[in-house]
């Protein structure tokens, strides 16, 4: 099973141990990674960059309130730099404010997603991120096993690993 | 219910009628418009913005006639009226190239299609229930509502 590498960008430590738990009880092995705020993003984003051999993260989780660097601007930075740009974005947030959203979207959010308040549905929420982006999606510089089977059927096999 | 707007681009007529039918058969009101083209594309792009009825989702198809999914990937990203609409590239190539590239340019995600039917329609159903049950979409991409 190969693992996907997930950076979460959260200040709220109950919100982050949530996410954990939903990525643990999901099928997939997910490398959590977490920022408490932009600064601490773009600092471990460009390390994993730079450094030779270096995997930047298959996903990013962004909350948008932040301290330090908020959201929308490591959301800019992110993909404002030629050698990040590429991975995509879920913004996760609790704004349900539509400047928010179209605004995520503008500054080249791939996807934007509210958290709900009720527990159940944030790990639901966080387990459709996970199933959409692993195993619907193709993600880029995947150098996973790419086999194809002939009839299709094993979509998600075909897709990940 | 207010119905969700889905621009499909697409040349390819079997896979056009595929898409159609399964968002059809979706618990959600689509209303599918779909352009054969890059130029109708935009062009059909260009008269709902006009008419205050962007679509909420752009399905676009990388290899087409007259005008590629790429260079239609990077006028929508590039135009500030447009950029906000998600588009996820729906094809059957698999290059890393084209994967790379398309996410470089802007799009919102990426996803090959299955050669096999049932796992067409299921990944039709997948965007479906992920992008209109799961995820937040601006409301500029509303469609305009028909009375004042």
């Amino acid at each position: 099973m190969c693992t996907m590498h997930v950076l979460l960008v959260e200040d709220n430590p109950a919100d982050a141990d949530l996410t954990r738990e939903a990525f643990e009880s999901g099928r997939l092995r997910v490398d959590l990674s977490i920022a408490v705020d932009g600064v601490q993003a773009m600092e471990l984003l460009k390390q994993e960059a730079s450094r030779a051999g270096g995997t930047t993260p298959d996903l990013i989780l962004l909350d948008l309130n932040l301290p330090r660097k908020n959201g929308r601007q490591t959301l800019a930075e992110i993909k404002g730099d030629d050698a990040l740009k590429h991975i995509p974005v879920v913004v996760l947030t609790s704004s349900d404010a539509e400047q928010d959203v179209t605004n995520s979207y503008a500054l080249g959010a791939n996807c934007y997603v509210t958290k709900p308040v009720d527990l159940k549905s944030f790990q639901d929420t966080v387990s459709a991120v996970e199933d959409f982006w692993f195993s619907i999606v193709r993600l880029p510089h995947d150098t996973r096993n790419h086999s194809q089977p002939a009839d299709g059927t094993d979509r998600a096999a075909r897709i990940r690993c | 219910m207010k119905a969700i707007h889905v621009l499909l681009v697409e040349d390819n007529p079997a896979d056009a009628d595929l898409t159609r039918e399964t968002l059809e058969a979706g618990k959600l009101h689509i209303d599918l418009s779909v352009a054969i083209d890059g130029e109708q594309a935009l062009q059909m792009l260009k008269a709902s913005y006009a008419a205050g009825t962007k679509p909420d989702l752009i399905l676009l198809d990388l290899n087409l006639p007259r005008k590629g999914g790429r260079q239609i990937l990077a006028e929508i990203k590039a135009d500030e009226s447009l950029r906000h609409i998600p588009v996820v590239i729906l094809t059957s190539s698999d290059a890393e190239r084209d994967v790379a590239q398309s996410y470089t340019l802007g799009a919102n995600c990426y996803i090959t299609k299955p050669v096999d039917l049932r796992a067409f329609q299921s990944i039709v159903a997948a965007v479906e229930d992920f992008w209109f049950g799961v995820v937040k979409l601006p409301v500029a991409g509303e469609p305009a509502r028909a009375d004042p």
